[in-house]
């Protein structure tokens, strides 16, 4: 590979992320079901996953589990980035939970979920 | 043992609490689970004031590396938990205020769903343990777990009334701004990890300095993207836009914890991130931070007192005003000095103690009534003087009338940060409680006249406010013939706290000292990697002025000259023009918000740099 | 807002933070770099504490403090699922009829339950040696049981799955985490610190405390995730919607 090529690689996984992020703002922004815009926010959440496990690779890395290993035969990648990213996994996934249960009640209770149409609140 | 050791119990406490009212709470009467939620909160109230109590000035930043993982020559692997004044502080409010709300819930509450009587005391102890995990780590990543742990506690308790349709949205615009706020912060989070290989505080800040320059991108992109995502919970221009539609429609014993407390802790985050992260020479200059939180600060104290002012929904006024005080807090610390941040020291503690008695009385309407709008309730709580009492005097305190906290937070709020400011102050004050003020007047007094479309306009429904008409009662049983003791004496002793605040020589003291080890960065790392005591400069404590309750009283007459002419003129039967776009501004749309978020990330950056 | 308006807001503040990130980005190390300073630690930390499972170390000992508060997370969202999702006054329950199921269907959800439940307890077991844990595990033991759903029907599930016991385990769970850590307070030690013997690195008793907390999120993640799904499910297939007009835009 040349090096502009490798520069793009070097950078590549943390421009997803962001891209990912952007993508699930915007997908929230323009959203007209309040489902599609949980997903959005997942999405937003995703990002977050790509930035700390591409920050936590290292080259040639393998999976920080010595059960199989002899600690130090082998570069292992960051454990620390992937405790995170499990920790964040949980966080999302009951946030999710949450949110899915607030939009059953808002379907029952304005008989829509298009964010357009809920005029409760204003000014 | 020493006080070090018993911080993580202030989180562990309220957390085994939750634990066993949900484990027995198909079996627990009522009663006993709201006596088991005032014990487990009370508990952890108890040890936080004593940790506080034990902290001497001479060693004043107690740290405990949970697990024991203490680092060695400045490098470990564990999380720990600091227990210096500011954040020890915001504890002990914290749990005192939760103690309060459920006082003031006791036995009143209406207490769905069946056989769950631990339901509710649980969510509000889980909510305490988020707080004050929040405010006692040490660590950016453990911040973030507390964060969200405060956060999805918060939503659930604000859509707690589910049968209605405004919590349910409100609580989702809620969830969704702040869930994205927390992951623009996680993804700063990321960045300084990937810069400096660090999640301690003290840890990223001492890296940093190892390398002293001017920032670089990547360091003003993870100032930004973090402050940006508790500036979320903050509520500053303009991230601001969820808090009115939470604060309106949460249960009202919520309301007291979510604008006494929560939002101040936002802001709380935002400083401690930036004096043990950036404060130092690797970090961000001091004139950029400044200039950022400035902006954003006055931006949001003239935004959230005209809202405050246009609100006849009384929770969205008094959430509109807790936006404009968060505009005054943030000029306060944006003075980057412990002067200033001594000053919002004081001024938060009296505003949680004024503001959560003002959601107090406005919850005796809402459950005597069925109504929390101002027009609608036109001279109807004539019958209430004692309620009405306190909601004055909440207003009065909220315009800045000495002695109360408030005053003398804003005093020196306003000495600190310098003249201009102190017109800011004082507009914002006169504004808040002026609003308070006159819908004292009409409600309780039933000064002025009658809005003029109180039979319900055809078409209504489709206008640009929100009026706090036909909302359903909190209490069991529907509206309440009588008035319980613990709601009226709950908003009576939060005022008392208000005014102690100010009284206290000893409180002002030890304000003062809090904020200079508050805005110590090399003390905080050395107090915290190196175990050293390291004492901040003694500095002079935050005191009352002439000048300063000079210009108390002076707001104190404008807010009630403000609110008198309000009732005196007929009410109009439209809003005036001006006021439409900013109304506009408030849509309650979810999706607004967010671009509104995107915009303020930029913003912010564009500030920083 | 308009839509309009809102688009150019959002336009100007995506084009902003893409640039921001940009500019970050470019300031990042490169991927795949070999400056990890904190995880070199971590995974000496892990070796000196006979855990195989260097995550599972950070997780549950280094940083068992995170976990905690991830713990409470979902203890709280399960508690705000059972809370939000509840029967109010205005709904009615209809018992949930019997419905016919593929023989195939059947078949295979009959043959696989019970391998599910027990790879669940096996991915319990070895969070401290293997890729896994209390997290991950739980979460398939709950998925087990809900294969009933699949293999016979919702009845079926419900006999497997009195509520109020798995809310007692969530609330165990959760408990448990915590009086291990007071129990290291009480014993003299920091509050979760790892006051177990640490074991022989690679069996199953290894990592003193890992395995103890790792269990105690596998019984509440397992038990919570029960309590979240049938709330779910009971607004799904027994709670009726409110009496009024036909339900237009419900959740699906």
């Amino acid at each position: 590979m040349n090096a502009i090529g490798e520069n793009a690689m070097g950078v590549l996984p943390y421009a997803v992320a962001g891209w990912l992020f952007l993508m699930g703002c915007y997908g929230l922004a323009t959203s007209r079901n309040l489902i599609h815009a949980v997903g959005c926010l997942a999405v937003c959440q995703a990002s977050t996953y790509v930035l700390l496990l591409a920050i936590g690779y290292r080259r040639g890395g393998t999976a920080p589990v010595f059960s199989d290993v002899t600690p130090g035969s082998r570069p292992v990648v960051d454990p620390v980035v992937q405790a995170l990213v499990l920790t964040d996994i949980v966080i999302g996934a009951t946030v999710t939970a949450l949110l899915l249960s607030l939009v059953i009640q808002i379907a029952k209770r304005h008989r829509t979920v298009d964010p357009d149409e809920l005029s409760e609140l204003r000014g | 043992m020493s006080v070090a050791r018993l911080l993580p119990l202030i989180v562990a406490v309220p957390m085994f609490g939750a634990a066993l009212l949900v484990g027995a709470g198909r079996r627990l009467p009522r009663h006993a689970a709201e006596v088991l939620g005032c014990v487990f909160s009370g508990g952890a109230a108890a040890l936080a004031l004593g940790a506080l109590a034990a902290t001497s000035g001479a060693a004043p930043r107690p740290a405990e590396w949970v697990g024991g993982w203490r680092p060695r020559h400045g490098a470990g692997v564990g999380i720990v938990l600091v227990g210096d004044p500011v954040g020890l502080g915001l504890a002990a409010l914290v749990s005192v205020l939760v103690l309060a709300s459920l006082a003031y819930a006791w036995r009143y509450f209406d207490e769905p769903p069946p056989r769950h009587a631990g339901s509710y005391p649980g969510l509000v102890l889980l909510f305490q343990a988020g707080m004050c995990g929040f405010a006692l780590t040490g660590d950016l990543f453990n911040a973030f777990v507390f964060f969200e742990l405060m956060g999805v506690v918060a939503y659930a308790l604000t859509g707690y009334r589910v049968e209605e349709a405004r919590p349910v949205q409100g609580a989702l615009i809620f969830a969704l701004v702040n869930s994205l706020g927390g992951y623009a912060a996680l993804l700063g989070i990321g960045l300084l990890y990937a810069r400096t290989g660090e999640l301690g505080l003290a840890q990223i800040g001492a890296r940093l300095d190892a390398h002293p320059g001017g920032p670089d991108p990547l360091l003003v992109a993870a100032f930004t993207l973090v402050a940006a995502g508790l500036l979320v919970k903050a509520a500053a221009v303009p991230f601001h836009f969820w808090l009115a539609d939470a604060h309106a429609v949460a249960p009202t014993p919520v309301c007291m914890l979510l604008s006494g407390v929560m939002v101040e802790l936002g802001l709380y985050g935002t400083a401690r991130v930036y004096w043990t992260v950036f404060a130092g020479p690797g970090g961000i200059p001091g004139a950029a931070v400044h200039r950022a939180l400035l902006v954003l600060g006055v931006l949001t104290a003239l935004l959230g007192a005209v809202m405050c002012w246009l609100q006849r929904h009384l929770k969205r006024l008094l959430a509109y005003s807790t936006v404009a005080h968060t505009g005054v807090f943030l000029v306060g610390l944006a003075t980057l000095g412990p002067r200033g941040t001594g000053g919002v020291v004081l001024y938060v503690l009296g505003h949680a103690g004024v503001k959560a008695a003002l959601f107090a009385c406005t919850g005796v309407l809402l459950d005597r009534y069925g109504s929390v709008d101002e027009h609608q309730l036109h001279g109807r709580a004539r019958e209430l003087p004692w309620v009405g009492g306190l909601f004055a005097v909440g207003g009065l305190a909220l315009a800045g009338l000495p002695p109360f906290g408030t005053a003398l937070g804003k005093a020196v709020v306003e000495e600190a940060a310098g003249g201009w400011a102190t017109a800011l102050c004082v507009a914002v004050s006169a504004a808040t409680g002026g609003a308070v003020l006159r819908a004292a007047a009409r409600v309780f007094l039933g000064l002025g006249a009658r809005h003029p479309a109180d039979a319900p306009a055809p078409g209504e429904e489709g206008g640009e406010e929100t009026t706090g008409k036909d909302e359903e009662p909190e209490t069991r049983g529907g509206l309440l013939s009588r008035i319980p003791d613990t709601m009226q004496v709950v908003p009576a002793v939060l005022l008392a706290g208000a005014l102690a605040v100010g009284l206290l020589p000893g409180l002002r003291a030890a304000a003062g000292r809090a904020a200079a080890a508050f805005t110590d960065h090399r003390g905080y790392t050395a107090s915290v990697l190196h175990g050293v005591p390291a004492p901040p400069a003694a500095g002079e404590p935050p005191d009352w002025s002439a000048a300063g309750i000079l210009w108390g009283l002076l707001a104190t007459a404008l807010a009630v000259a403000l609110a008198l002419a309000a009732v005196r003129r007929p009410v109009p039967r439209e809003a005036a023009r001006w006021t439409v776009p900013l109304r506009r501004l408030h849509s309650g749309h979810a999706g607004d918000y967010v671009a509104w978020f995107l915009a303020g990330v930029t913003v912010l950056a564009a500030l920083v740099l | 807002m308009s839509r309009r308006v809102r688009a150019w807001v959002l336009v100007l503040g995506g084009l902003g933070f893409a640039a921001l990130f940009a500019a970050a980005c470019a300031g990042l190390p490169h991927f795949g770099g070999d400056l990890h300073p904190y995880g070199d630690r971590a995974v000496r930390a892990a070796l000196l504490r006979h855990t195989a499972n260097a995550v599972a170390s950070v997780n549950f000992d280094q940083r068992a403090f995170d976990t905690l508060g991830e713990e409470s997370i979902l203890f709280g969202a399960v508690l705000g699922t059972v809370v939000l999702l509840r029967q109010t006054r205005d709904e009615n329950r209809r018992p949930p009829a019997p419905a016919p199921v593929a023989a195939p269907v059947r078949r295979y959800a009959r043959l696989a339950l019970p391998v599910t439940l027990l790879i669940g307890l096996y991915i319990v077991a070895h969070g401290q040696l293997s890729p896994g844990g209390g997290f991950q595990g739980g979460v398939v033991v709950a998925t087990a049981l809900h294969l009933l759903y699949i293999a016979v029907d919702y009845r079926a599930l419900e006999r497997i799955r009195p509520v109020g016991l798995y809310e007692v385990g969530d609330a165990a769970g959760e408990a448990a985490y915590l009086l291990v850590g007071t129990g290291a307070l009480v014993a003299g030690a920091a509050f979760l610190a790892n006051v177990l013997p640490y074991g022989t690195f690679n069996t199953l008793s290894s990592g003193g405390t890992v395995p103890v907390l790792n269990a105690a999120i596998g019984v509440e993640v397992a038990c919570g995730v029960v309590v979240l799904l049938a709330r779910f499910l009971d607004q799904a297939v027994e709670i009726e919607d409110p009496p009024a007009d036909a339900p237009e835009g419900a959740a699906k």
